[in-house]
């Protein structure tokens, strides 16, 4: 029988690295097989290979059993090969149906038919039950129906073979369990699927089988059926991975955070957070769990200074920082790493260097006189690269071409750095490989044993109850419970996260 | 003297000073709208001009009478799609600041034109003036309508009606072919574009040339129909007026030709003040700015939100992120 895909002895060097290494890859014809691997292991390569967007140094593909040599998108998309791209390639101002067609658009005279874009694309879309609306702008619609639009793209160029590259990491947990449905669909429908991730989660709950690649290197091909999560996830990293649990003492010492009646509104000048009390004291983790949108993130701006405090006070050390200068909070003891780690977190145009010391580069020593010390911000960097893993050619690197693992390493290592007496870490680390949220984890718990404060904010419970000391539960703009995590478990926080408290009593 | 008099003055001459301004705009939909910012409009129209002039003189002799002029601006639209390869080479094959590239465009074509005009005249600073120009006329039918026929088809050219059903053609190009699709693709997101198989900078070269072939004609309009020989001081501005009316017109190309008419109305008021009762008693001087303080009060004050393509004078390279 032959394969749907199969990539033989591949390799791809760019300057300095060997991204691809003598990698084979075999694709079942109507299977799911997931590319599992860390940020950076060679997978985007690998795919970007397979779609004609790189040339490889050495090795084969062939499709369907037929050498193939796919030189552009143009003749991957001949193949059968559709791309869903991690970062959608759509255009905002366009509709749906413009996006589909585009490029190989039907027409009537010469001129576009978009009353046949639009049938076709209507047509498509009940086929593989990918809802969608094919005259509204793509700017309009959420990002579940976006990536549904990337599928229908690839399906409408006759693609029977789809690679997804990291495609939940943009998406909420119910739009994950959709696309799962829709993948399995489509296999059913005859199609075959390459799924990129560093998920283990979706791979047991999506894929038929599993290649592993390392540091651009083969690991192993496996069926899911014979594997648990464990070895997969020790043969991604290459080690046995230690879950780093919260086993400090839980020792509280004096309060560092103190939110007392706090009201603050969101952009539509609505209360987002109503009368809200909180404290955190040294030596503890604190998280908070909510579903999205239950007032987080203003709650962490709030005491971070980047939101107005309507009423309330808000106390870091005894000191009142409400309403005062980013600055001055920062050195009332503030390190926060914030949700969005490329727009919040990074200038991504500065070096990771300069990154490092964005919020003491006007003190000594990093600056004498006004002028800054490159030398000493240099020394500083080369410390913080070397101590946080951070995998990087130079200091000098610009933060916007690392791995999202790394960026987030660089943050990390900034705040921590300071030590600050209050962390706030809000999805510390979303979108990362198991690899570095240990790593991140393991930091989180060490500031914690040296008696700083943490605030942990994460739609990830597992994340929460793996490291909180406390959990407290936030909802429509409220604290409604503070539950210790060694009595409680998902589904209590689930409820509470819904409103409801205890014994069932809409809150 | 009645509105309807005052009417029959202004619009004419509104007519006539917004045709360069309207395709020269529609140059720069072309080229902003397949992400290529293109300051070197003036340079381009500046190239036209010269162009037009030189060739509807060569034409006049060779015999050639009336058509001269309407031959000269064919012309005229070759030479700006030449010139304007220069800017699509250095901000598209070699990525180099669009801008910059533009801004350099501009002097390059001021210096060039009046480098070949000494060249061709002996030191002349200027060229001699054309005898065949297209002449301001009454159309046939259309003008014997009452009312409307004096206001709109008197004392007008032909130059005019042909710019506002060019911009319709633009916009047909630009939102109803495959053609427009892409050239707004590319304009909009490269990068999806390149993955979905169309050659980003083919189509950003098209749109670079047409804004020159479209910048050549309007500079070759305004220069048979207003100026009728080239100085150094012939374009002086309407390029950038035919910028901004791009902007004001959001890179629409309906848009473009209205804000095109306004700065032309404009233009009409401080040519035409000092036979319209009232306006003739303020001082020139504040006539004469006019065009210029209008257009700075509508780029402030009421564009509101004018959203560019958004690979707007960002260079593609594939595969970055």
């Amino acid at each position: 029988m032959s394969y749907a895909i199969e990539m033989r002895h591949i390799r791809k060097e760019f300057p300095g690295i060997v991204a691809n290494d003598d990698i084979t890859l075999q694709v079942e014809e109507g299977e799911i097989h997931a590319l599992f691997g860390e940020n950076g292991a060679g997978k985007s390569t690998l795919m970007n290979v397979l779609f004609g967007l790189y040339q490889p140094d050495q090795g084969e593909i062939y499709v369907h059993g037929k050498k193939a040599v796919i030189h552009d998108p143009n003749d991957a998309t001949r193949l059968g090969i559709g791309m869903v791209h991690q970062h959608f390639m759509l255009i905002d101002k366009f509709t749906v149906a413009e996006n589909i067609v585009l490029g190989k658009e039907p027409k009537k005279h010469g001129l576009l038919d978009m009353a046949k874009a639009v049938k076709i694309v209507k047509e498509l879309s009940e086929k593989y039950g990918l809802d969608v609306d094919p005259n509204q702008k793509v700017e309009d619609i959420t990002v579940g129906m976006q990536q549904r639009v990337e599928i229908l793209k690839t399906l409408y160029r006759g693609s029977d073979i789809l690679i997804f590259d990291e495609p939940t990491a943009v998406l909420t947990p119910l739009e994950i369990q959709e696309l799962i449905v829709i993948m399995k669909r489509l296999v059913k429908e005859g199609k075959s699927i390459i799924l990129i991730t560093h998920k283990l989660k979706e791979i047991f709950e999506a894929c038929d089988r599993c290649t592993v690649i390392r540091r651009g290197k083969n690991i192993d091909s496996v069926a899911i059926s014979d594997t648990n999560p464990s070895e997969l996830a020790s043969m991604m990293v290459g080690r046995k991975v230690n879950v780093q649990v919260n086993d400090a003492p839980y020792e509280p010492k004096e309060k560092v955070l103190e939110v007392d009646h706090l009201t603050v509104l969101d952009s539509r000048k609505v209360n987002v957070i109503k009368e809200l009390n909180l404290t955190v004291h040294g030596g503890e983790i604190l998280g908070i769990a909510g579903v999205d949108g239950n007032g987080q993130t203003e709650l962490i701006e709030a005491i971070a200074g980047l939101r107005k405090v309507k009423n309330g006070r808000i106390k870091i050390n005894g000191q009142d920082v409400t309403n005062q200068k980013t600055r001055k909070i920062i050195e009332a003891g503030l390190g926060y790493i914030p949700e969005d780690r490329q727009k919040h977190g990074l200038v991504l145009d500065f070096s990771i260097g300069e990154n490092m010391v964005l919020q003491t580069y006007y003190k000594k020593p990093y600056a004498q006189l006004g002028i800054l010390q490159n030398k000493v911000i240099t020394k500083k960097a080369k410390q913080l690269i070397q101590e946080f893993d951070v995998r990087t050619p130079s200091e000098k690197t610009l933060a916007r071409s690392l791995s999202g693992g790394n960026q987030q390493k660089v943050i990390v290592a900034r705040e921590v750095d300071r030590s600050p007496e209050l962390l706030i870490a809000a999805q510390p680390t979303r979108g990362l490989d198991i690899g570095a949220i240990e790593f991140i984890h393991g930091k989180l718990i060490d500031e914690k044993k040296k008696g700083k404060a943490v605030l942990l904010v994460s739609f990830e419970l597992d994340e929460i109850l793996r490291l909180s000391d406390r959990i407290a539960v936030i909802y429509e703009g409220n604290i409604i419970d503070i539950v210790n995590p060694k009595e409680t478990d998902e589904n209590e926080l689930g409820l509470l996260m819904a409103g409801r408290k205890k014994g069932g009593n809409q809150a | 003297m009645s509105i309807f008099e005052v009417l029959t003055i202004i619009i004419p001459s509104t007519l006539l000073t917004a045709a360069p301004l309207i395709f020269t705009s529609l140059g720069g939909v072309f080229s902003e709208r397949s992400g290529v910012v293109n300051i070197g409009l003036e340079g381009l129209m500046s190239v036209g001009a010269f162009t037009a002039a030189i060739s509807t003189l060569a034409l006049e002799h060779s015999g050639f009478g009336d058509a001269s002029p309407w031959i000269a601006i064919l012309i005229a639209a070759i030479a700006g799609g030449l010139f304007s390869l220069i800017h699509a080479v250095v901000s598209i094959s070699f990525r180099a600041d669009q801008t910059v590239s533009g801004v350099a465009l501009n002097f390059l074509a001021a210096g060039l034109t009046i480098f070949l005009v000494k060249m061709i005249y002996e030191g002349k600073g200027q060229t001699p003036y054309i005898t065949h120009n297209i002449d301001k006329i009454s159309i046939p039918g259309l003008s014997k309508i009452p009312f409307i026929g004096p206001i709109f088809f008197q004392q007008v050219t032909y130059t005019s009606y042909l710019a506002i059903l060019v911009s319709v053609l633009v916009w047909f190009i630009i939102f109803k072919t495959p053609f427009g699709l892409r050239l707004r693709s590319v304009g909009e997101h490269p990068a999806a574009a390149d993955t979905l198989g169309i050659n980003v900078s083919r189509m950003r070269y098209i749109g670079v040339a047409l804004s020159g072939v479209f910048g050549g004609i309007g500079g070759a309009v305004y220069l048979v129909t207003i100026t009728s020989n080239y100085s150094v001081s012939t374009i002086a501005g309407q390029g950038f007026l035919a910028l901004a009316a791009l902007v004001f017109g959001k890179w629409h190309p309906i848009g473009a030709m209205g804000a095109s008419l306004f700065f032309g109305f404009a233009q009409a008021l401080s040519i035409t003040s000092q036979q319209i009762p009232y306006l003739d008693r303020l001082p020139s001087v504040i006539m004469l700015t006019a065009p210029y303080v209008l257009t700075l009060i509508v780029l402030t004050g009421f564009v509101g939100r004018a959203e560019a393509p958004k690979a707007d004078g960002v260079p593609y390279i594939k595969g970055q992120r």
